[in-house]
């Protein structure tokens, strides 16, 4: 039931007018899997995300979804394969809940076929796994950040694609709203096989819910790969600039990051953080 | 939240299916009720100017009269005076309804609609070259008015242009060549004879006096062409009023799309502005009230198109009868219904802080 289609990127530059944000970069999301991307702000995570679901055209090199140019497929074939979640999506004034996730439908429909029944069913289940079912016919706007958020991601799994990209799905949301979402996404992957790539801020959520963790900076991948072999106090430091320890976390065995600023330390830094003498 | 695995046995997937079609049906009701309701507006609009005036039709003769009967003077009256100028305000009211609730879904702005964004500055522009400069009147002068707003949307959408166009960046550009079209405008209108200024001055402000068949026809041509095309390219609306990026993600074509809507919402607003001038506020105000009347119900489309239907027909029979022994031009009235609307809307967005 895993999701056979690959999304890859060979290769690929990209930048917003003159300015390169990332050259000659690689990308596998392995299959089936999640695939956290972290890293410090303008580090291109967003725009890596936004060009692998083609909403970019890269300048160089090419994202490969099941081996042919992303770019190059017609763009409603893509759809059916590839969701994306934008960080930022508008909603309309008005708009109510039923109507936003039906939407979602809209590459499922072509010029002859409206609405039917296998496009409310798909809005249906959508709505019950995100728990927002209950909300159906009320307007977006007097909603609270998490259920609007429940909302928006109903939307991208009434899509129903296999593969499905979200941009930072868990900012503004409170600490418990976060885990609702990643662990609807978790669910998500574990029952239907989804692919997904999602971009995170919050490292420790990142290590724990990631198969696959990317880290990047300044354009490129620093590291890649399960987050317990990946993740030391030493990629922290490169990544970050910052100094922390990294423990394993009670609660799932994944690393948990303890950041260290300059105040409130009572214990020395352990030996392997290599930053005493820089920073 | 409980696991996606409890909620997902078929017997609540039945039972959420069961609520959305009963969430859609209620809706899909309303929508017809509301649909309903404004058609019936329109009907009573229409049949009221067919046979109220100087002249009074009883409804009966009216409906005689179109079916082939009635005399020789009802005959002048119904058919020859006041069904083509019902006729006209009807399809003029539907065009700026549509026109204007295309603009303000797909820009994301209540202040969009051609009035604001230079569209019918640019036919009023073309409109007094064909006067004063080449001498046209007429036809020739509607058609060089349908240009006008033509070449205006286009230069809007050119010079709004930065890798695909933005909808506040598209009304900016708007009102500062509308502004810049209107000032050409009244310079030239000062320029001219005062015979001729007066016979433009009833053009521009908007006004359906003593047009007859010879207007209507190239209406029809053009709505019948144009009023189903701009639904056939709305249907990308939905995707996107969501934002480019989401529009993109659900496989719309982004800029395709929206070059398409923006061509079928301007060339309507210049056939309506071509057909009676520019009728003010009808493509602004229609479709916040179709929307009000239809709250959560999308861009409501056709509900706008009849709403301006009504709005035309009723402000027309309004400018006709409401002062005796004058016959305002239409857009008078719309103007007197629209501005107070447009300085509430700035109030409430200045208040709220949105900007609009």
């Amino acid at each position: 039931m895993t999701s056979q289609h690959t999304l890859q990127a060979r290769d690929l530059a990209l930048g917003y007018g003159e300015r390169e944000i990332i050259s000659g970069l690689d990308v596998d999301l392995p299959p089936g899997r999640i695939t956290c991307v972290v890293g410090p702000n303008a580090c291109g995570k967003s725009t890596l995300l936004r060009s692998m679901a083609r909403l970019l055209v890269p300048s160089a090199g090419a994202v490969l979804l099941d081996g042919r140019s992303i770019q190059e497929l017609p763009t409603r074939q893509v759809a059916a394969v590839l969701g994306v979640l934008p960080q930022s999506p508008v909603a309309p004034e008005a708009i109510t809940v039923a109507d936003l996730v039906g939407r979602g439908r809209y590459p499922h429909q072509g010029w002859f076929r409206r609405w039917t029944a296998t496009d409310t069913e798909a809005v249906a289940a959508a709505m019950l796994a995100t728990d927002v079912l209950e909300l159906a016919d009320r307007p977006l706007d007097e909603l609270s950040g998490g259920q609007r958020q429940r909302v928006w991601i109903a939307m991208a799994l009434a899509q129903e694609t296999d593969v499905l990209l979200l941009d930072e799905p868990t900012t503004y949301l409170d600490i418990s709203h976060q885990l609702d979402v990643l662990d609807l996404l978790t669910d998500l992957n574990r029952q239907r096989g989804v692919t997904l790539a999602v971009v995170l801020h919050d490292l420790n959520l990142a290590c724990r819910y990631a198969d696959h963790l990317i880290a990047m900076k300044d354009g490129r991948i620093v590291a890649e790969g399960a987050p317990s072999a990946i993740v030391t106090e030493a990629l922290v430091h490169e990544v970050f600039g910052l100094r922390s320890a990294v423990v394993p976390d009670p609660a799932s065995a994944t690393p948990l990051i303890v950041p260290m600023g300059r105040h409130h330390i009572t214990a020395p830094p352990p030996d392997t953080a290599p930053t005493a003498a820089s920073s | 939240m409980t696991g996606a695995a409890e909620h997902l046995s078929p017997a609540s997937l039945h039972t959420a299916v069961a609520r959305l079609v009963r969430v859609r049906r209620r809706g899909l009701a309303r929508r017809a009720a509301v649909g309903g309701i404004l058609l019936a507006v329109v009907l009573v609009a229409f049949a009221v100017s067919l046979s109220t005036g100087d002249f009074v039709v009883p409804l009966v003769d009216v409906l005689a009269t179109l079916t082939g009967g009635g005399d020789a003077g009802t005959r002048f009256v119904v058919l020859d005076l006041r069904l083509p100028r019902a006729l006209l305000a009807l399809l003029v009211g539907a065009c700026f309804g549509l026109s204007g609730a295309v603009f303000q879904a797909l820009l994301r702005n209540p202040l969009a609609s051609p009035d604001v964004i230079g569209v019918s500055s640019g036919a009023a522009a073309a409109a007094v070259l064909a006067t004063l400069v080449l001498g046209w009147s007429g036809l020739a002068l509607s058609a060089l008015a349908l240009l006008g707003a033509l070449l205006t949307g286009a230069a809007v959408y050119l010079l709004a242009w930065r890798k695909g166009v933005s909808g506040y960046r598209l009304v900016l550009v708007g009102i500062g060549i509308g502004t810049g079209l209107s000032s050409l405008v009244s310079y030239v209108m000062t320029r001219s004879e005062v015979t001729e200024a007066q016979g433009l001055f009833l053009w521009l402000t908007g006004s359906l006096n003593g047009r007859s068949w010879t207007h209507f026809w190239p209406l029809l041509g053009g709505a019948a062409l144009l009023l189903p095309l701009t639904l056939v390219a709305a249907r990308a609306l939905p995707a996107l009023q969501l934002g480019d990026e989401a529009a993109g993600g659900l496989g719309a074509r982004v800029e395709p799309g929206r070059l398409a809507m923006l061509a079928c919402a301007t060339a309507l607003a210049g056939l309506a502005t071509a057909a009676a001038g520019p009728v003010g506020f009808v493509a602004f105000v229609s479709p916040p009230i179709a929307r009000r009347l239809l709250p959560g119900h999308g861009a409501v489309l056709v509900p706008a198109a009849l709403t301006g239907a009504a709005l035309v027909l009723s402000a027309d029979y309004a400018a006709q009868h409401l002062l005796p022994g004058t016959q305002l031009p239409v857009g008078i009235v719309t103007s007197l219904v629209g501005a107070p609307y447009l300085l509430w809307l700035l109030a409430r967005a200045n208040r709220v802080g949105t900007g609009g």
